[in-house]
């Protein structure tokens, strides 16, 4: 037994638990939740580069599931953010007197464990066809979930994510006629600069900066996060996105370093600053909240677009390359955190746009303060995760003389401030304390947790420089993992 | 032959061609998700025909072939119904259409 397939297959296992014991399938969390614990804990005490195929068929043919340092990391953030976006949609989520909420509460629970299940297996596995699977798996779980909020936008995220799926799978298919091989490793060694390698890498890329919803391809993102019932809305900018990057971090710097054009590294940074900008204009533009905060998340995932050119300078997995998954790992906490204070402060004052947070700090201050906490995160103020990512990139900029990527990574901080401080402002506003309906108070604790957790890693910084260190193609080239069966 | 050959492959690139110009041209999301589906039987005929050999045939590519297929099917009852519900939401008599709480209408 592995902990590796164990991460993929127990949130499957609690799915169908979940589906099966209707209202109360609930419950499972409470169970969920340290099986899970002690699975990333035991994912994390492997040996760097601990691999394992799965049903014992070897390579070209089984599919291997490794545990590297970005999967370590992945893996354990998207654990903590899905064990207290969980506990926090205990409440959201129980089936109600009405009967869309009864629905809703029957249908989030086996898509929580299915979105959950996906995204490990996304993270974890080196087999590009399976990534394609864990793609399908994440979302699907995904788009049902922004169907809570909007039919509508869930119908445009759904065609446009199928149309991503499809064109990383003809990817796929091109690698297998060319190399008779989709595993990550093995393509890494036989990686050859033809045709049909180099479009294969295109289509797939395009497919995944749909799903991880990068300028110009983020259109649906904002409606589908901003429509969806908060806990959904932070699973989807938190943990969804990710995917589509790590499998795009997979292929870039794992698979085909060796045949990827400068140019093609300067595009991506491009439209990662692109991103930056744009997502932060249109941030400060919303004056509902949620749509606010979705804006944000298209500006923060251009960070991690517009750190491809400086990792692939930067020798080793110096500055650069921790940065980026840092970045990517801070976000997933100070998002999660962010969309449930939000969700908290517009349940309570029921509402939705900016002004109807007149003065709510004095109302509720616990939920502003972790609304403020997660902010400083993404502005990346010190002593936060997300001072440190963007410390590291701004350093790994300023090195290696690029001046526009280390002028994004400013005035992307400068136009965070800007539009974070939008909510807070009016939160603080005025000197009247509005009358508010707290439901279930216990939950203010969740995204409090999270924004804390993103604002203390700053210190565990080194830690996590290390965990990411362990990544195959940061050193010399990917050597055969080894089995820990 | 050399059309002979690759006729599975190019007849596949044909219909991914066909499906995606039907996906481009179509707006009603029904369509699009038929011509979706078309885009995924070129895909899936391109990585059956890989495995076909003179003496022997590679089941790997078949495996990959029929996950797919699942996957598909699985995805394109899901569209249908989430397809399904918003029509039914447009013609509800009050037209409120109480989904959308941010009154985005594209």
């Amino acid at each position: 037994m592995s902990p590796l397939d164990l991460l993929v297959a127990a949130p499957l296992a609690f799915m169908i638990a979940a589906l099966l014991s209707g209202p109360w399938g609930r419950w499972w969390l409470l169970a969920a939740i340290p099986v899970m614990a002690g699975l990333t804990v035991w994912l994390l005490l492997l040996p760097e580069g601990s691999g394992h195929v799965v049903g014992g068929w070897t390579l070209p043919l089984g599919v291997q599931l490794r545990a590297d340092g970005v999967a370590q990391l992945m893996v354990a953030a998207t654990a903590v953010c899905a064990a207290i976006v969980g506990l926090y949609a205990l409440h959201e989520f129980a089936p109600g007197a009405d009967r869309s909420e009864t629905a809703h509460g029957f249908a989030f629970w086996p898509l929580f464990y299915l979105l959950w299940g996906g995204a490990n297996a996304g993270f974890l596995t080196t087999d590009l066809f399976n990534l394609y699977i864990a793609l399908e798996m994440v979302s699907l779980a995904a788009v049902a979930m922004a169907a809570m909020g909007s039919l509508r936008a869930a119908l445009r995220y759904f065609v446009i994510a199928l149309v991503g799926s499809l064109a990383y799978l003809l990817g796929v298919a091109l690698l297998f006629s060319n190399y008779a091989t989709v595993d990550l490793t093995l393509l890494a060694e036989m990686a050859r600069p033809d045709l049909a390698t180099k479009t294969a890498l295109a289509v797939m890329t395009a497919g995944l900066l749909i799903k991880a919803a990068v300028f110009p391809l983020h259109g649906w993102l904002p409606p589908a996060h901003a429509a969806a019932p908060a806990p959904a809305s932070a699973l989807l900018s938190a943990i969804v996105v990710k995917v589509g990057f790590v499998i795009l971090l997979r292929l870039w710097f794992e698979a085909f370093p060796a045949i990827i054009a400068p140019a093609g590294l300067e595009l991506l940074g491009w439209l990662g600053a692109l991103a930056v900008l744009y997502g932060s204009v249109q941030a400060i533009r919303q004056d509902t909240l949620k749509a606010l905060v979705a804006y944000s998340t298209v500006a923060q995932i251009g960070y991690l677009l517009l750190a491809f050119p400086l990792v692939a300078t930067a020798a080793g997995t110096g500055g650069a390359w921790a940065g980026m998954t840092i970045h990517a790992t801070a976000h997933m906490l100070a998002k999660a955190a962010m969309f449930l204070a939000a969700g908290l402060m517009l349940k309570a004052v029921n509402g939705h746009h900016l002004k109807d947070l007149h003065g709510l700090a004095r109302a509720m201050p616990l939920t502003v303060a972790a609304f403020g906490l997660a902010a400083v995160s993404l502005m990346g103020l010190p002593p936060s995760a997300g001072f440190l990512a963007k410390f590291l990139l701004l350093e790994a900029a300023v090195e290696q003389g690029a001046v526009f990527a280390a002028a994004v990574l400013l005035v992307g901080g400068l136009l965070a401030a800007v539009y974070l401080f939008k909510p807070l402002a009016w939160a603080f506003a005025g000197s009247d304390t509005p009358v508010v309906v707290a439901k279930a108070p216990l939950r203010t604790a969740a995204p409090l947790a999270l924004a804390l957790l993103a604002v203390s890693l700053g210190f565990a910084g080194q830690a996590m420089v290390d965990i990411t260190a362990g990544s195959p193609w940061a050193g010399p080239p990917a050597t055969e993992a080894e089995d820990v069966q | 032959m050399a059309i002979v050959e690759h006729l599975y492959p190019l007849t596949g690139a044909v219909l991914v061609g066909l499906g995606l110009y039907g996906f481009l041209t179509l707006r009603h999301p029904l369509r699009q998700l038929l011509a979706v589906n078309v885009v995924g039987a070129g895909i899936f005929l391109i990585l059956g025909g890989l495995g076909r050999g003179a003496d022997s045939t590679d089941p790997f590519p078949q495996a990959l072939v029929i996950t797919g297929i699942v996957v598909a099917v699985a995805l394109t009852a899901f569209g249908a119904a989430l397809i399904l519900r918003v029509a039914e939401d447009e013609r509800a008599p009050d037209g409120t259409a109480a989904d959308d709480t941010n009154g985005n209408h594209p």
